[in-house]
């Protein structure tokens, strides 16, 4: 095999993804940038008014800010999860979808705490946070934690793009401005895709696959104890760590399976990801479902029998104030995507697809349940306190924040692929070396 | 004192080993945060010493950082950290007593400069079952001795004193909100929105008396410190008409509302003292004399304005009088 020719015919399938821009695209790219100005205003109106300007008062303190952090931050727990899983995984299969998952995971770990950052009425004050620090806080077991993080997966991310940015660097004819091409030079650090260059990043990669499944792992149960070591009735549950794990695997590969399927119809990369890669993440979906909903409802079922006072009225708020949304998140969220998985003859790309959307909806809303319905419960029953203050209802400048978040996400994601292609050449190129490998050393043995 | 608060914070070092977090987080950082904490709690010796004479008729030579100028001086954010020396503030609330007259509410709110729906105090109308009769509970901060907000705080913009007191310094705070999360009592509250009287600089800011707040952080009720320095008691107690409030020294074993002095362990003792929630493990140092012999007809609470009834609405016994049309 000529690697060289592979790597040029390579970097001719992917280029136009690099080189040009569609109109729709552009119009795309507008919206998103008109989604992030009315949040960047909104977030200049609380920064000036202070919260008042939100829906949070003293006893929901906590909004859907903290909603979507948890719920950012799972994706990415889950995102660098799977990554970390399926580098031990051989066949060339994973390489399609291994640098979405890749992405993912560092961009919504970017975008998580930025809301975490929005519940914080001093921001002005934030490095308080690193000049008087107190080591027995949750807060600061979040904050080391989600910093390491970052900086793993961060690092995780790079090393796999090395490689690409050798190649693009390598590219003479590569349509792209000439600062494009310098950030390649500069990013591929010296990579010559020479054997033991290729030893050394593969042994690191190795070793960070494992470190990031760890940090990760390590990162969401700390988020989770945010919530489970108060004393809240809602909160105080030692299954809170393992739940919130599998609920951010849950809403992670949801989002997943999402981006694939928008990925693969604008590129029309059905080359690359495939039905079989659908049918995959659909199984595990699946499983996480079950799991999902075990949780869910040993959570619930262990606080209805028991009835003690305060879970008895938890459960009651849920079930009279929240009812539907108990239903949609708990319910619909869980049992529509089982039927859906659990049918050979369902499981269509399309219809994994509406399964993931729902898992994702549905979980987004099990984290409004988790956090609102809890505060709206006290131990000592909300009383002699004016009536707007009792419960929580979001205003437009919470949900502008949370529409702008979600769109720095895809505008991010946009920017990164046109950067560098969303298929790892490289790691098509290494699938390919091995198996020509392995067909040499059988003809060998044979002859 | 010195020795005491060196052991305290021994203590404090040795169970925060054994809970282990440690490990779990990188050594380097750690280790550097660590050090930090522990320069924390050991107040700056100034190496000035000054010769003071104890009531017992001995001299003793003192670091000049201990002495306390009070009642005059103003308190610094630093010196509201240490907490008045031997002291151990304690509270006991008669609910035999309380019909809602809503005084302490009042005069907390004009002491601390609180708008007339923000409240340190807040008056429950509570019911042990359904067969009990419903009575009025007044509750302040609790001011616990393992108190859930201090330990949660990443700043430690809320902190506990020698003296008992559980205070918070606006000017470190930074509005995470987590110590109002992690409080069982929703003693805490927000500023919300800047207010014009947070401009009002004329008197330097002080833990002690908490004016002039600050937007975005977190107020509570204090136990009037300021008050406690000059020997008086604090506004709620002081203003109380029916003297359901008591409040004293755990270590002179004396409590006062104004017009009886007791001795603190007989009175919760012979009464029956509680404290509300003990099972939680945060230790209160607020206790409850339980509501027998009333001396008030519960109904005598609700000759209050409208809309402060309409606070207790979705209390069912609340429900059911509006039904009868009693109120």
């Amino acid at each position: 095999m000529d690697i060289i020719k592979r790597k040029k015919e390579l970097v001719k399938e992917f280029s136009p993804m690099l080189e040009k821009t569609s109109l729709i695209s552009k119009l795309w790219i507008v919206v998103l940038i008109a989604i992030i100005s009315v949040g960047i205003y909104a977030f200049y109106l609380q920064f000036i008014n202070g919260h008042k300007i939100t829906g949070m008062r003293d006893n929901v303190v906590w909004g859907i800010y903290i909603i979507n952090f948890i719920f950012f931050v799972g994706i990415s727990y889950s995102g660098a999860f799977i990554t970390g899983v399926l580098h031990f995984f051989k066949g060339s299969w994973k390489y399609s979808i291994a640098r979405i998952i890749k992405i993912i995971t560092v961009l919504s770990l970017i975008v998580g705490p930025i809301f975490i950052l929005l519940c914080i009425g001093r921001l002005d004050r934030l490095h308080y946070l690193f000049i008087y620090p107190r080591i027995q806080s949750p807060i600061t077991w979040d904050i080391i934690a989600i910093m390491t993080d970052l900086i793993g997966c961060f690092i995780y991310l790079y090393l796999t793009f090395i490689p690409d940015f050798a190649i693009l660097r390598d590219t003479a004819d590569l349509k792209v401005p000439r600062w494009q091409k310098n950030v390649y030079k500069v990013l591929a650090i010296g990579y010559q895709d020479t054997a033991s260059q290729r030893e050394r990043l593969h042994k690191i990669t190795e070793i960070m696959s494992v470190m990031i499944i760890a940090m990760a792992i390590v990162a969401y149960t700390v988020l989770a104890w945010i919530f489970s070591l108060t004393l809240q009735p809602g909160w105080n549950s030692t299954i809170f760590a393992p739940y919130f794990i599998i609920a951010g695997l849950y809403s992670g590969v949801g989002v997943i399976i999402i981006s694939m399927y928008l990925i693969r119809k604008i590129y029309k990369l059905e080359k690359y990801i495939r039905k079989i890669h659908f049918i995959g993440a659909g199984i595990v979906l699946l499983i996480i479902s079950l799991l999902f909903g075990y949780f869910t409802f040993s959570e619930y079922f262990a606080k209805w029998f028991s009835h003690k006072t305060n879970d008895e009225e938890l459960l009651n708020t849920l079930f009279s104030r929240y009812f539907w949304e108990f239903i949609l998140a708990n319910y619909i969220g869980v049992l529509v995507p089982i039927v859906i998985l659990f049918f050979k003859k369902l499981r269509t790309i399309k219809s994994i697809t509406f399964a993931a959307v729902i898992a994702v909806l549905g979980l987004w809303l099990n984290r409004y349940l988790i956090v609102i319905p809890t505060l709206e419960t006290p131990y000592i029953p909300i009383q002699d306190t004016r009536p707007e203050f009792i419960f929580y209802t979001a205003t437009w400048i919470e949900y502008a924040l949370s529409f702008a978040g979600i769109a720095a996400f895809i505008l991010m994601f946009k920017l990164i692929m046109k950067f560098v292609p969303i298929i790892p050449m490289s790691g098509i190129i290494d699938q390919e070396r091995c198996e020509e490998n392995k067909t040499n050393n059988t003809t060998n043995q044979v002859q | 004192m010195k020795n005491n608060k060196i052991e305290k914070s021994g203590t404090n070092r040795r169970n925060f080993l054994r809970l282990g977090f440690i490990s779990t987080i990188t050594v380097a950082t750690g280790a550097s945060l660590f050090s930090n904490l522990i320069i924390e709690e050991e107040p700056d010796s100034s190496g000035e010493k000054m010769r003071l004479l104890t009531p017992e008729g001995k001299i003793v030579e003192v670091d000049a950082t201990y002495i306390n100028k009070y009642p005059e001086a103003h308190i610094t954010p630093a010196e509201s950290r240490k907490g008045i020396p031997d002291r151990k503030f304690v509270m006991v609330i008669d609910l035999a007593k309380c019909k809602n007259a809503r005084n302490c509410v009042e005069t907390c709110q004009k002491e601390h400069q609180l708008d007339y729906n923000e409240e340190f105090l807040k008056i429950q109308l509570m019911q042990d079952n359904k067969e009990a009769d419903p009575y009025w509970f007044p509750k302040p901060c609790y001011h616990c001795d393992s108190p859930p907000c201090v330990t949660v705080c990443p700043t430690g913009a809320t902190f506990k004193r020698e003296d008992n007191i559980v205070l918070v310094d606006a000017e470190r705070c930074i509005g995470c909100k987590f110590c109002v999360t992690s409080c069982p009592y929703s003693a805490r509250i927000f500023n919300w929105g800047h207010k014009e009287k947070f401009d009002n600089k004329d008197i330097p800011y002080s833990p002690e008396t908490g004016i002039p707040a600050t937007e975005g952080t977190i107020m509570k009720c204090d136990f009037c410190p300021d008050m406690l320095r000059q020997g008086k008691l604090p506004h709620c107690a002081q203003s109380c008409p029916m003297g359901v409030i008591y409040f004293g020294d755990k270590n002179e074993d004396i409590v006062t509302n104004g017009e009886e002095t007791v001795r603190f362990s007989k009175l919760i003792k012979e009464r029956s003292g509680y404290r509300h929630l003990e099972h939680l493990g945060t230790k209160p140092n607020v206790y409850y004399l339980p509501a027998v012999n009333r001396q008030f007809p519960l109904e005598r609470g609700f000759n209050v304005d409208e809309d402060i009834i309409e606070r207790y609405k979705n209390v069912e016994y609340v429900k059911d009088l509006k039904k009868q049309g009693k109120i």
